[in-house]
């Protein structure tokens, strides 16, 4: 399967400048793809864009030849950099699981998820803890793409090497594609095939 | 204290609260017209042992009489803000998730409604639809919603661009879904907080309209009536007959504040590990 962005712009305005313009790049299931480039340069919103919670001005996302479906669970998963907001306060860390698809209680110890949490509130568990949560959620679903915006940037090193060796390691698993979202250039030469950068909108070498 | 927590002192005042509540209440419907009589040569008793809040102008135990009020006022009380905060609640989420016209319409009404005092408001449709039990609920109920109303309708335009609902809607779940599993848990304590706040208000505008002439007949005990029956009687030096039921009000009025205050500790999870 391949995730593609076709000439995709996108502006919030008619009136207001554009955030992405012309941009194009393709992901295959099974690759990992960086997207790097410094603040404001609309890496968030080509994320939002490519997992369907935004349309695009002009151009499109295409999923396997087909745009890509509105309705429906979406092929293409999200995971955002603040997990306490992509939480429901008043949700059991089990209704969140829940949310993403049949629970699988044999990821657990894999992603440091113990099972006493899920009866807790996300208001009783770290950062760090609910991301694990977010990023369960999202392999849950079933999805074929997981696009990862900043997830570890809160994480202390250690917790963000052990998340980053299980969704390594489901990708590969269940042959999904993974486009990386990042400020931190040696997380992105280490786990990606390519690195893409927005503010030029070409791919960087990876040697450099 | 060692074993009992915010939480767990919260729901037991709460409990007692409410106890005390419906017992008020029952006890008040148990009550007939003759227990409370006890002759006219009783008239006029300051408060003693066996009145404890003395009699009133027709020989009347007053201390029965305000238990009668209470339940009359209680049962005013629920309804009227019952139906106030269902209105509130229906008003608020179809304002948020309607269009934009019918949210400019609504909010002209909602502020047209809270511009005009509540007391004038009540008095004008209870004294239309012929005063009475009707008139007063039905005034109580129509002016209350309001302030209800603008927060429901704030919370659920807050909740609905968060990320998580966001998230839901790409793992397949529906509006419908997404109303009763994410905007109800926000919302439902809010409502009920909301109704027992609205609680004591509605009592004390239902004792203001009954002691003005435009609420409760007379021969409805409502505190309103006594505190406006006993009026008479203040200049003469009888002082009991305002002060004890008017402290009764005033406590209740008190108690269900706190009643709603603690109901919101419950229902919100944050709070569990204070």
């Amino acid at each position: 399967m391949r995730l593609e962005a076709r000439k995709l712009s996108f502006r919030y305005h008619r009136k207001q400048p554009w955030i992405l313009n012309n941009c194009n790049l393709s992901v295959e299931t099974g690759s990992r793809l960086a997207l790097v480039a410094p603040s404001g340069y609309g890496k968030t919103t080509l994320a939002l864009l490519l997992s369907g919670y935004l349309q695009p001005t002009e151009g499109e996302v295409i999923l396997d030849g087909r745009p890509l479906p509105q309705k429906g669970i979406c092929p293409v998963q999200l995971i955002y950099q603040h997990p306490e907001k992509a939480i429901n306060p008043r949700w059991r860390l089990r209704q969140v699981l829940e949310d993403g698809g049949q629970m699988q209680e044999e990821i657990f110890p894999a992603f440091g998820i113990q099972r006493e949490w899920l009866n807790r509130f996300p208001g009783e568990l770290s950062a760090g803890e609910l991301q694990r949560f977010c990023v369960a959620r999202a392999l849950l679903s079933g999805a074929s793409f997981l696009i990862c915006d900043e997830i570890s940037t809160m994480l202390d090193v250690i917790t963000q090497a052990q998340i980053w060796n299980k969704i390594l390691e489901e990708a590969k698993n269940r042959s999904m594609g993974i486009i990386v979202i990042t400020h931190n250039l040696a997380l992105a030469t280490k786990i990606c095939d390519q690195i893409y950068d927005l503010s030029k909108q070409e791919y960087r070498d990876k040697s450099s | 204290m060692k074993g009992i927590n915010q939480r767990t002192k919260a729901v037991a005042f709460a409990l007692c609260m409410m106890g005390m509540l419906i017992a008020v209440y029952t006890f008040g419907l148990l009550i007939s017209e003759e227990a409370m009589m006890s002759g006219f040569q009783n008239a006029h008793q300051p408060p003693s042992w066996k009145y404890p809040f003395g009699t009133d102008a027709l020989g009347r135990n007053l201390l029965l009489r305000t238990i009668k009020g209470l339940s009359v006022s209680i049962t005013v009380g629920i309804v009227a803000s019952l139906i106030s905060a269902l209105i509130a609640a229906l008003v608020g989420m179809a304002t948020a998730v309607g269009s934009k016209r019918v949210d400019a319409v609504v909010g002209w009404w909602i502020d047209l409604v809270m511009g005009v005092p509540h007391t004038v408001f009540i008095l004008l449709i209870s004294f239309a639809l012929g005063r009475g039990v009707k008139g007063l609920l039905v005034g109580i109920a129509a002016t209350h919603w309001c302030s209800l109303a603008r927060l429901i309708r704030g919370e659920v335009l807050q909740l609905r661009c968060q990320q998580y609902v966001a998230v839901s809607r790409r793992l397949g779940k529906s509006g419908g879904w997404i109303l009763i599993h994410h905007l109800f848990p926000h919302l439902i304590p809010q409502f009920f907080v909301g109704l027992v706040l609205m609680f004591p208000h509605v009592i004390l505008h239902e004792a203001s309209i009954s002691f003005l002439g435009y609420g409760l007949p007379p021969e409805q005990p409502s505190i309103g009536i006594i505190l406006s029956e006993s009026i008479r009687y203040l200049s003469a030096g009888m002082w009991w007959m305002a002060v004890l039921p008017g402290l009764v009000l005033v406590g209740i009025v008190w108690g269900l504040e706190r009643l709603a205050d603690y109901l919101h500790r419950i229902l919100d999870p944050y709070s569990v590990q204070e």
